[in-house]
């Protein structure tokens, strides 16, 4: 199917600006248009192969489980709104080329709006409810940096801020909307959804539905009384206002009204509450839209108010009213788009947007001047032009609306009201901007722009005159598709014409009009009027609400996080130790089925070691040296519990680590206080003993639980598979470099990172050396015992020899990579202790860093070479071979994984250990001394 | 035995968490190895106390289990590369900030040159 290339070729448009600035500004503008005309292209193919009858319908899995699927639609109303977006998004691509000025990026400004469109053609086609929600999130997030375009500018910065949190906090409650629709329906296929209305209005959830996914659509389509943060997203350049606020993303909500009309309209609630929403939007808007200076703003609010004319629409609902609201949505964007580019051109002329320092343009600019005033007219609704037409039905609708019983007149005097007032901005527009004596010199002689520049309005113009003339002409290609896919039920009969006869919405027009003039009159008298109530700026209450929140939120951290890792252990392991008591109190008894093994003298004597190196560790943590010996206990005695219970290589590993780890323990002590100063009061002493104790009295008895529990594990499996599966007699190690040889592989990644973080930590590290240790000896002045010496050197080629070994007899006797590694790592250890380092690093003439890398390297290599067999990463073969003297030895690939590991491990451990030795011996202060 | 080894296992954990608790870095580091003994001891117990058990396939009919002990044996190297970097990021901060103390309050009232010396 070629339905998804719509929205990819859009959004692969983004990154053409940026190659094509090299060719210049033209060139980029020209290459930026190529993806949208293409796409439109596209889209008339489309559409005259199948007439807009049919729904196009394509989908991929990608997340099946959650419903979500790259489901893709065609139908009438997709492509009314493609045939928007993508067609004013060419003409905007055009007029921007001239908008901006050398100084601002233009390629970034077209990727913004190429990612923007994207994101609308993505809304318009989604043919699953997630995924439209991810394109509705898009549309925020690329809205936000077009409107911050200018970002050097404070009102541009907050009013993207309130654009994107406003809009942003509609889409997460679209969001819960949507996944209510799919737990009423069970999925979140638009073409099962559209079938569900039955089921969903008759769902108890239906309310809150609706509410949550009205909240989407009338924060994006800045309905009342969410419509604040439109005028201050006025900051934009021009041209955005122009595409994203008039005819794409405040078209979005009204979209996704008209999209889910089928589901969840023809209730009582849903005319209620859209309706009222709209009228009063209309109202407000248009009332504010009269009272304001700016020219942007006349427009942002005359915008809000027709939205709400729109909205107003679809709530009454039926067939001939979802016509007059599709067909507002085409002639709105004709007229606001070019009304829009117009303002850009005048503010780009003269330097100024204020109508107070504006006047008598239209000797300056006359073709400017005509332009606006047809657009205007088509805004007011004056006849012979489109929005005339739209408004008519407009009319017609609200007069025949039944709704609200006895207070069915309040829904066409809205509306008549709303009409009024459309006409007096209007007139207030067109007339202070070009017709009006100038008050003052404006700040730049203007005279007309490029044609170019031009032209866009022009051809929105004429076809506000054409659509005006002959409103047949988009009825049966675009109309009729749009109709068909919003209204449920048989196709409704309707005739677009300009003239009807006189009837009643005739009537209503002309008073609407003869009103707008007398109120345009009234003008200065208006603004007297509105000057007696306070000025309430939405921005100041919103800022000081987002600091309230910033604030509390700041409080409520500063109360968690103070910088005290103390306190952090204490709420992990109160936390832990409650999670841990809660499922503990779950069981019947702590003393499972099965009977306890007889407890034999050396497992008593074992145990007592442990308890009281353990112990002793804490109790004497303030004594550091003796501490650490307590602890090194704890760790031998780990090791021989390990032999004792059938783990040979966990003893090994054990015990080879545990010599690795006192080392580097001992060396760091070298550097940190001998002793911890008495600081803990008698009550924190108190308390973490209790928590202490709480925490391992909670280990101890699930621990005992488990134990006396039967076992059920998928151990089996392992050791039936271990040698057929994977050639080897140790399960343990053919486990570690076979069937969890991922794992494995993650582990030997961590440890190098450590090893290389490490290493960077020590870079440049400058401490306190002690020349004497605690208490005030000197070090000893022989640094290199002859005896230590002897046996280390004697002992590395035999260690070396025996690792060797161990490496190789790993996979069926116990071994493998990780001890051998480790003993070959404390052979060399004993080396560098014996002789010094710098005697060691002349002979051993390599970093060690690379030996670690290459290790974790040498197994993704192994891991990778299955692939070039045609199996899955990692998997291993194997053969036996006999060797004379050696022995039977088996052959895996999984042996070379197991070098792999090998070489990290002794890379990673001598890095770490060789590199802090390094620091003892570069300034010691008793190397002086004799 | 089942009882004394969980008994241990419970007395380790406390030592290891006490000493976590503590304002300084060394017994912190010192904890976190205790308690990283003492929690591979509690996984490795996961597949039970067997005692002669076969670590070999074909040498005997009673295993031990093996899966544990896998876990186990790279949880011990991961450990080490823990209280590795934990005790020199500690070492770091004593060099950087003079002070050896992670309650968060006094490093920042101390002056970080006065225990360079």
């Amino acid at each position: 199917m070629t339905l998804p290339w719509i929205p990819l070729l859009t959004f692969l448009g983004v990154f053409v600006p940026a190659l094509a600035i090299r060719g210049g500004r033209s060139v980029c503008a020209l290459a930026t248009a190529i993806a949208p005309a293409i796409v439109l292209g596209l889209v008339l193919f489309f559409y005259l192969g199948h007439g807009g009858d049919t729904v196009l319908r394509t989908s991929m899995q990608w997340l099946p489980t959650m419903g979500l699927a790259l489901a893709f639609r065609l139908d009438g109303l997709s492509l009314l709104f493609l045939l928007l977006i993508l067609g004013i998004g060419l003409l905007i691509i055009l007029y921007t080329r001239y908008y901006l000025s050398e100084q601002d990026s233009m390629p970034r400004f077209y990727a913004f709006l190429m990612l923007f469109m994207t994101a609308m053609v993505g809304i318009v086609m989604s043919d699953n409810l997630l995924l439209l929600w991810g394109f509705w999130e898009l549309t925020s997030i690329s809205s936000f940096l077009l409107i911050s375009f200018w970002s050097h500018e404070t009102t541009a910065r907050k009013g993207a801020r309130m654009a994107m949190t406003v809009t942003g906090a509609g889409g997460l409650a679209l969001l819960a909307g949507i996944v209510l629709i799919g737990k009423v329906t069970g999925t979140y296929d638009m073409g099962v959804v559209l079938d569900s209305h039955d089921l969903i209005t008759a769902s108890p959830l239906y309310p809150v539905i609706l509410v949550l996914v009205l909240l989407g659509a009338f924060t994006k389509s800045a309905q009342f009384p969410f419509h604040f943060w439109l005028p201050h997203a006025m900051a934009a350049p021009t041209p955005v206002s122009a595409y994203l606020h008039s005819a794409t993303m405040v078209k979005a909500g009204i979209f996704l009204m008209l999209r889910l009309h089928p589901t969840l309209s023809q209730t009582e609630l849903w005319t209620v509450m859209v309706t009222l929403t709209g009228l009063v939007t209309l109202v407000y808007g248009a009332w504010f839209a009269f009272l304001k200076t700016d020219l942007k703003g006349i427009l942002a609010f005359s915008t809000i108010s027709h939205l709400g004319l729109i909205t107003a629409l679809l709530g009454l609902g039926n067939a001939q009213a979802l016509i007059a609201a599709l067909f507002h949505i085409i002639n709105h964007a004709l007229f606001k788009a070019s009304l829009f580019m117009a303002a850009g051109i005048v503010d780009h002329e003269t330097g100024t947007r204020d109508v107070r320092k504006l006047g008598g343009l239209y000797r300056l600019m006359p073709i400017t001047t005509v332009l606006t005033c047809i657009a205007t007219i088509s805004m007011a609704g004056l006849p012979p032009l489109n929005g005339f037409i739209s408004k008519e039905m407009f009319f017609t609708e609200v007069l025949a609306s039944q709704q609200f019983g006895g207070l069915a007149w309040i829904v066409p005097l809205l509306a008549g009201l709303g009409g009024l007032l459309s006409v007096a901005y209007s007139l207030r527009l067109a007339y202070a901007t070009f017709f009006r004596r100038p008050r003052q010199e404006p700040p730049k002689a203007p005279h007309e722009p490029p044609w170019p520049m031009r032209f866009p309005i022009e051809l929105l113009v004429a076809l506000c005159i054409i659509v005006g003339l002959v409103p047949t002409l988009p009825q049966s290609p675009i109309l009729e598709g749009a109709v068909r896919a919003t209204v449920s039920g048989e196709m409704p009969d309707f005739h677009l014409a300009l003239w009807h006869g006189i009837n009643p919405a005739l009537l209503l027009s002309m008073a609407a009009i003869i009103g707008g003039i007398v109120l345009h009159q009234l003008h200065r008298h208006m603004m007297h009027f509105n000057r007696q109530f306070r000025p309430q700026d939405a921005r100041y209450i919103f800022e000081a609400f987002i600091q309230r929140t910033v604030g509390f939120c700041q409080r409520m951290i500063d109360r968690l996080e103070n910088g005290s890792l103390q306190r952090y252990m204490f709420f992990l392991m109160v936390v832990s130790v409650l999670a841990m008591g809660l499922g503990l109190a779950d069981l019947d008894t702590l003393t499972g089925s099965l009977g306890q093994q007889t407890l034999d003298p050396v497992v008593a004597l074992g145990a007592a070691l442990l308890i009281m190196g353990g112990v002793l560790t804490a109790a004497l943590h303030r004594y550091r040296l003796i501490s650490l010996l307590m602890l090194s206990v704890v760790g031998l005695v780990v090791s021989l519990t390990f032999a004792r219970f059938s783990a040979p290589d966990l003893a090994l590993t054990q015990l080879s680590v545990e010599v690795v780890t006192m080392i580097l323990l001992m060396l760091a002590l070298f550097f940190l206080p001998q002793k911890t100063p008495k600081e803990s009061g008698g009550a924190r002493v108190v308390r973490d003993v209790l928590i202490a104790t709480g925490f391992g009295g909670a280990v101890a008895s699930l621990n005992f639980a488990v134990l006396t529990r039967d076992l059920n594990s998928i151990s089996e499996f392992f050791i039936n598979q271990s040698v057929p599966g994977g050639g080897g007699h140790n399960v343990v190690n053919v486990i570690l470099v076979d069937f969890r040889g991922f794992d494995t592989l993650g582990e030997i990644t961590v440890l190098a990172i450590a090893g290389l973080a490490i290493f960077k930590l020590l870079n440049r590290l400058r401490l306190f050396m002690p020349a004497t240790d605690m208490e005030g000896r000197l070090w000893s002045d022989d640094r290199h015992p002859t005896l230590l010496m002897v046996v280390s050197q004697t002992l590395l080629p035999l260690a070396l020899l025996v690792s060797f070994f161990i490496f190789l007899r790993g996979h069926n006797q116990p071994g493998g990579g990780f001890i051998a590694g480790l003993i070959t790592a404390v052979a060399l250890i004993l080396l560098y202790m014996s002789r010094g380092v710098e005697w060691a690093q002349q002979r051993l003439d390599f970093q060690f860093q690379p030996i670690a890398i290459a290790g974790v390297a040498l197994s993704t290599m192994t891991g990778l070479c299955s692939w070039l067999f045609g199996y899955p990463f990692l998997t291993s073969t194997f053969d036996h071979f006999h060797l004379p003297l050696i022995g039977d030895i088996e052959l895996a690939s999984a042996l070379i994984f197991d070098g792999g590991i090998y070489l990290a491990v002794v890379g990673a451990t001598l890095m770490i250990l060789a590199n802090l030795g390094k620091l003892t011996t570069a300034h010691r202060p008793n190397k002086e001394m004799p | 035995m089942e009882a004394l080894y969980a008994i241990t296992t419970g007395i380790l954990t406390a030592s290891g968490v006490y000493l976590t608790l503590r304002g300084r870095t060394f017994p912190v580091v010192v904890g976190l190895t205790l308690l990283s003994y003492a929690v591979n001891l509690f996984l490795f117990s996961m597949g039970g106390l067997t005692t002669h058990g076969a670590a070999l396939v074909g040498t005997s009919e009673h295993y031990a289990d093996p899966l544990p002990q896998a876990l186990v044996l790279t949880a011990i190297v991961i450990g080490f590369a823990m209280t590795a970097f934990a005790i020199i990021l500690a070492m770091r901060s004593r060099g950087d900030l003079g002070s050896d103390s992670v309650d968060g309050s006094r490093t920042d009232r101390e002056d970080p040159r006065e225990n360079k010396a």
